[in-house]
């Protein structure tokens, strides 16, 4: 719209050749969009491609039929779900309750929230996990989910932010008065009042974690466990074709789950208005 | 927890203040004193396990030989190299892919702001927002596939006789690393710039166009100066991630090129040369220091660039 409006200024100004300077920005545009377009998606087609092909560069599903059946996939793909589910309920039940406190009771503290779970986006994971292995104890590093124990730390800054701006846009203190006024004690304040509208935060945030987790490589090569990443970037060696497979179909159910999880957001939402407004 | 504060609360609220105060036990005070502390205990607790003492910990070790002896043998190998240049590279690395990145993404992000297709524009968000988070073995596959020896582009230019490979140009090197970073780093920087670009005012145009500005002079005079504190602070958050960035480097070059990060994996996985840990835990604390510094900075760039942006 503004640019509209300038645009239609600059052209009522005595311009001695409006056709002109208009039509150039509109060739660099296209170029720019082109240039741009080709350099993202390319690399996406390539990668599919090589991936449906056979060892003689023709189409051929073997790739993806024999995954399966390859040495330690299940394994890495199991450990790599686990991982996940268990992060994201560790780091729902960790930042949660303790957003919404700050929220209520402590707003001076939110700077200082904000300021800790900034911090692992300033500190990388190859310095982090350094830094793990040395201080967690034996019985710990023994055990695959210390990874989760570290990946809730990772997800902070996502899901803070999350839950942060989700209960910014509510009126948390009216509403937890009024349930509370009404009789209803803490529990049911916050499962039928508060969660319900968070809805949308808490989405965003486990969507976040869950590919976080499910991507996440540094930490668990380091740590030597094989989750699905580590698996993939080992097996390049025996078979990059199967390699490839597994890591484009990794990238299109992450991108699946995520724009599942966000439409049945949105058609529930929808469907609650419609309700609300019979 | 909570559920105690507000009944207490509640019981006492009929009473007279004053008088309140001394029905209420001892115990009971210090409790409701340190019951906002107790609540965000466990968070702070938790960060202070998963972040303190990790930090600490790379310190302490950074710190001691290979028997735990306090030493500063470690932080001084820091100076010569191999580690030296895994710096220098790192920093040049992150330099290149935050400066060429941050330009092509203003680019990017003005081409699509001012475009009048909102479809464009959204689809552009979408797609900024997945792009930014890509890395690792899905990228190294993803370039493999299209700049590798046999990747579909290489294959495509050698039927318009360009050879890659005798142009001097290797996927697995540290240029090739340099072209994998920007499919992240781009996508990262329209996803920073956007909101400033939408800070730009129309009015500010009109108004410098209505004194008789020509569109040079208000990008010198007003478009250049109000954007510049974003776009570094931008860049500066473009350095940081490519700075900080493993996964792609390692598996894209299998550890050969010479990074700070690169080096930390290698002394660590390569338990022939046991006692080098220590030197691993001295790289970390460098590249921590250098992260804290280019933090620091984009604090003091954002504080700037807010002034504009309401």
């Amino acid at each position: 719209m503004a640019s509209l409006t300038v645009e239609a200024l600059e052209d009522l100004a005595a311009d001695p050749a409006p056709r002109r300077r208009r039509r150039r920005p509109r060739v660099w545009r296209g170029l720019i969009l082109f240039a741009a377009a080709a350099y993202f998606i390319l690399p996406i087609f390539a990668a599919l491609r090589f991936a449906f092909q056979n060892d003689s560069n023709q189409f051929s599903l073997y790739a993806v039929r024999a995954i399966p059946s390859q040495v330690g996939f299940t394994a890495a793909f199991v450990l790599s779900l686990k991982l996940a589910f268990s992060t994201l309920v560790l780091t729902l039940l960790l930042m949660v309750p303790t957003t919404i406190y700050v929220h209520l009771r402590l707003p001076r503290m939110r700077r200082v929230l904000e300021f800790i779970t900034i911090l692992p986006i300033v500190i990388p994971p190859i310095v982090l996990i350094l830094g793990v292995l040395r201080a967690a104890p034996l019985w710990l590093k023994s055990s695959p989910y210390l990874l989760s124990l570290v990946y809730v730390v990772l997800s902070m800054p996502f899901v803070y932010r999350s839950i942060d701006s989700g209960l910014s846009a509510i009126d948390l203190r009216t509403l937890v008065e009024a349930s509370r006024s009404l009789g209803g004690n803490w529990v049911k304040t916050m499962w039928r009042v508060v969660m319900p509208n968070l809805r949308a935060g808490l989405l965003s945030a486990s969507v976040l974690t869950l590919a976080l987790v499910l991507g996440e490589f540094t930490m668990a090569s380091l740590d030597l466990w094989t989750t699905l990443p580590v698996w993939i970037a080992q097996f390049q060696q025996v078979d990059a074709h199967i390699a490839t497979a597994v890591a484009m179909l990794s990238l299109v159910g992450t991108w699946l789950l995520i724009t599942v999880i966000v439409s049945l957001d949105r058609s529930e939402s929808r469907r609650s208005r419609r309700r609300m407004g019979q | 927890m909570t559920d105690g504060a507000l009944s207490s609360t509640l019981t006492s609220a009929p009473g007279v203040p004053g008088a309140d105060v001394n029905v209420v036990p001892t115990w009971r005070r210090l409790g409701r004193r340190l019951r906002p502390g107790l609540a965000v205990a466990p968070f702070l607790l938790y960060s202070f396990l998963g972040l303190g003492l990790p930090i600490l910990a790379v310190v302490d070790f950074a710190f001691r030989d290979p028997a735990g002896h306090l030493t500063s043998a470690n932080v001084r190998l820091m100076a010569h190299n191999p580690y030296l240049l895994g710096f220098k590279n790192s920093i040049i690395l992150a330099a290149i892919t935050s400066v060429v990145p941050g330009v092509l993404g203003v680019i990017l992000a003005y081409t699509i702001h001012t475009s009048r297709s909102g479809l464009l524009r959204r689809l552009v968000a979408t797609a900024s927002g997945v792009l930014a988070n890509f890395g690792g073995i899905n990228l190294t596959f993803m370039f493999i596939a299209t700049i590798g020896s046999t990747g579909l582009l290489s294959v495509w230019l050698t039927y318009l006789h360009i050879n890659l490979t005798s142009l001097g140009f290797n996927l697995y090197s540290f240029y090739g690393v340099v072209v994998v970073y920007m499919y992240f780093q781009i996508p990262l920087m329209v996803l920073v710039i956007t909101p400033a670009l939408a800070g730009l005012r129309a009015s500010w145009r009109e108004a410098a166009s209505n004194m008789g500005a020509s569109p040079w002079r208000y990008w010198r005079h007003v478009g250049i100066p109000v954007l510049m504190p974003s776009v570094l602070g931008g860049m500066l958050l473009l350095f940081g991630s490519a700075f900080a960035a493993y996964a792609t480097a390692e598996t894209l070059t299998a550890g050969t090129v010479t990074l700070a990060p690169i080096q930390i994996g290698n002394l660590l996985a390569g338990n022939a040369i046991s006692g080098q840990v220590n030197v691993g835990y001295a790289i970390g604390l460098g590249m921590f220091v250098v992260l804290a510094i280019t933090m620091v900075l984009y604090g003091l760039v954002r504080k700037r660039a807010s002034k504009w942006l309401r």
